[in-house]
């Protein structure tokens, strides 16, 4: 396997060419938030959180799906970069509903690592405060539609993984969500095999185990 | 006029959506039950279907060809048909009927064909919309089509046509201005494996008609067109992608490819080279965002519309992974004109670094709406003003003008003072708008340009996928911002919001939507940042 030299801000890395820059990125120590991203899973470079700017390219790449090539003279620090990441971690925190006090991945959660990753204070956009839902059809697990934040993680390992195909996206735009089945409580699709696959991979308190919430609000169907 | 000499005398009907919607269903029952019940002594005319005659906002828009001559008539209604019925059999273009009332009524109707909407015309891509009816292979062929896919097959090589396309610089109609040849020779070079060509005609930039134009009036001119990029890259299987919203051009692109296919100019393999050709439609849902290539791909394929990241690109790997050629309608339909004429006479035609002729439609606050295909580098006020007539009532040296919306939501606004700027990609791209696939809106004084760039947004947050976060929510968040400007509750903070939002969306945003949804925005603070400033709430920094 050919092995190619590049750059990851004055650092020199080398790693097998055709690698996503992220394993360069690893390699240079160097850490950015990923919430779309889950190595075991198909990349869609969704949440822009890994963008980097390339020399010689004109608008920043994902590095999660740019191939390494030899060469490269990556920058994933400048002050551009910095700025958009901490606007697009804002923007996530203002379209849903996300109090982490309340939230029963609060320690263990994504979406919060990344907010402290990018030095986040205040949400300098206006709350959107949305009207959503929560699916407690699944006898053991739940689906908190205000925490999820559309990372598809969960419709990926479903689908690659577990070969189940109970997670698809439906709609558009801000009124994207996460359906199970053909838009059918969870708990009443046939193709779920229970494996908690899905609740495994979420960054987030969207999808959670029964068992992790500590009060019993959602009864069991 | 061509047809003219060999049909003495006919009625070309505009028989598209925009005529239809000005009354043409009317106006064609009256004249066809006129016709049928007799009357008159001279040669019966012939009824013709047709597409696009330009102006639409005359419609509906009626021809009467007699000999060389052609009148173009507009807004004409049934009560006008005998007396339309009586000049064409009896005195075309006659003055002896003049005193009466009923000829002078219809000769009201009648359009300057020298006007210079009409006259500074380049019809190239259009050249025979108008003329050909668009139900009928035998008319379309005997006005000129698949000859040049029958010539190349039978005297060019593939790399010949690509060499001729290159040498053209005949460059992307949809509005990116790729340049043509170098796509081509990008799927054509790829390893050894299928092809696939696409046809885009998901024109979903509000304003613009120029695609729906061309699948309605001259469909055999794109699967002509089709078939030679399919050739010169290696293809023997394509599609069309049609947005729902056409039913007609959907009809009538569906007919001419079975007509295509039976006749046996497509589909069946050149006893030459072994080429053949399939064409399959196919038809969107909804989206707007499956304009963009790879949406655009996996919606062909079945899935949702939505993007991916680039590289690969479709040329690289496309649909079911093979390379794919992805052109727009009208840089399809501009083939077989340009491989009639040669690249080097075509590339003479407008500035050299993106020459040939492009294809507009005017609409918004103008006197002449409608279908203009002129050389590129022309300037913005040559269409806008001198063809289209500016501004109704408008006055001033820019014809109460005060700017022109190129390239729909993620296009750009240009104020009347640089009316004078040549129409190219890079020229509006430097002012901050773009060319866009060629929908010019035009405004009036009327137009508050942070409601248009409100208007955009709100357009682009309802047609973003959802996918990447920038967009998503992005979108969303401005248009809600714009509209707390627009009722004067933004503070010069929330200004610099938007600002700052509209940069990071531009600049993060995973497709084509996203990436330009800020651009009406962007290029009206460029220009007309005062009506966002005298908006804004006074400054009261202890608040902020």
């Amino acid at each position: 396997m050919a092995v190619v030299t590049l750059q990851v801000n004055d650092t020199t890395v080398a790693v097998p060419a055709g690698v996503p820059l992220l394993q360069a990125l690893a390699a240079a120590g160097v850490a950015l938030p990923t919430l779309c991203h889950h190595p075991r899973l198909s990349p869609v470079a969704a949440c822009r959180l890994c963008l980097v700017e390339l020399e010689g390219a004109s608008r920043p790449l994902p590095a999660c799906v740019t191939a390494a090539a030899e060469g490269q003279r990556l920058r994933t620090d400048t002050p551009a970069l910095q700025a958009g990441r901490r606007l697009i971690v804002e923007l996530l925190f203002a379209e849903g509903n996300h109090p982490c006090a309340v939230c029963v991945a609060n320690g263990d959660c994504e979406l919060q690592d990344a907010a402290r990753h990018v030095g986040m204070d205040l949400v300098s956009v206006p709350y959107r405060h949305p009207s959503r839902q929560v699916d407690a059809s699944h006898p053991l697990f739940l689906l908190d539609h205000h925490r999820c934040i559309l990372c598809s993680r969960c419709v990926r390992v479903c689908d690659e993984i577990e070969g189940a195909h109970v997670w698809a996206m439906a709609n558009r735009g801000s009124a994207t969500r996460l359906i199970a089945g053909l838009d059918q409580p969870w708990g009443t699709v046939d193709s779920c095999t229970s494996c908690g696959k899905c609740v495994a991979v979420c960054p987030t308190g969207a999808l959670v185990a029964r068992e992790d919430v500590p009060l019993g609000r959602w009864p069991t169907p | 006029m061509r047809d003219g000499e060999t049909a003495p005398v006919q009625l070309r009907l505009c028989d598209a959506s925009g005529c239809r919607a000005a009354g043409a269903g009317a106006l064609a029952a009256a004249l066809g039950a006129a016709l049928e019940g007799g009357g008159g002594q001279g040669p019966r005319p012939r009824l013709k279907p047709v597409g696009c005659l330009r102006l639409c906002s005359h419609g509906p828009l009626l021809a009467l060809d007699h000999g060389g001559a052609s009148a173009l008539y507009g807004g004409l209604t049934a009560e006008q048909v005998p007396t339309l019925l009586a000049i064409a059999c009896n005195h075309p273009g006659g003055h002896d009927g003049d005193r009466d009332p009923r000829r002078r009524a219809l000769e009201a109707h009648r359009l300057d064909s020298h006007h210079p909407f009409f006259a500074l015309q380049h019809p190239l891509v259009l050249e025979t919309c108008g003329l050909v009816d668009p139900t009928d292979l035998d008319d379309a062929l005997a006005h000129g089509a698949y000859r040049q896919l029958q010539r190349l097959l039978a005297t060019a090589t593939p790399a010949q046509v690509r060499a001729e396309v290159r040498r053209s610089g005949l460059r992307g109609r949809g509005g990116a201005g790729y340049p043509t040849g170098l796509k081509w020779d990008t799927v054509a070079l790829q390893p050894p494996a299928p092809r696939l060509v696409v046809a885009n005609g998901d024109e979903g930039d509000p304003g613009a008609f120029m695609d729906r134009s061309v699948l309605e009036g001259d469909p055999h001119r794109l699967l002509e067109g089709l078939a030679i990029a399919a050739y010169a890259v290696g293809a023997r299987h394509g599609y069309i992608y049609v947005r729902a919203e056409y039913p007609l051009a959907i009809e009538r692109l569906l007919r001419a490819v079975v007509q295509a296919m039976e006749r046996g100019l497509l589909g069946q393999a050149d006893p030459a080279t072994g080429f053949a050709f399939v064409p399959e439609l196919r038809v969107g849902a909804g989206a707007y965002v499956c304009g963009e290539e790879t949406a655009l791909l996996a919606s062909i394929a079945g899935g949702r519309g939505i993007p991916r990241q680039r590289p690969p690109f479709p040329a690289q790997a496309g649909l079911a992974g093979c390379p794919t050629l992805i052109n727009n309608i009208e840089t399809l339909a501009a083939l077989p004109a340009l491989l009639r004429m040669g690249g080097e006479a075509y590339a003479a035609i407008g500035p050299a670094a993106c020459p040939g002729t492009k294809v507009f439609s005017v609409s918004g606050s103008v006197v002449r709406t409608g279908l203009v295909e002129v050389p590129m580098g022309i300037s913005l006020r040559t269409v806008v003003q001198t063809m289209a007539g500016g501004v109704p009532g408008g006055i001033g040296a820019d014809g109460g003008i005060k700017a022109v919306q190129t390239g729909g939501p993620s296009g750009g606004c240009l104020p009347a003072a640089l009316l004078d700027t040549p129409i190219d990609y890079e020229g509006l791209r430097a002012l901050g708008s773009s060319l866009g696939s060629g929908g010019l809106v035009v405004l009036d004084h009327s137009c508050a340009m942070p409601e248009l760039a409100r208007h955009f947004m709100a357009f682009c947050a309802g047609e973003s996928c959802g996918k990447c976060i920038p967009c998503r929510a992005g979108t969303v968040q401005l248009a809600d911002l714009l509209e707390r400007l627009m009722q004067r509750r933004a503070t010069a903070a929330d200004l610099d919001l938007i600002e700052q939002l509209a940069a990071v969306v531009q600049r993060t945003s995973l497709c084509g939507l996203g990436q330009t949804a800020p651009n009406p925005l962007v290029s009206t603070l460029r220009h007309f940042r005062h009506e966002y400033s005298e908006r804004l709430l006074p400054d009261e920094p202890w608040l902020s």
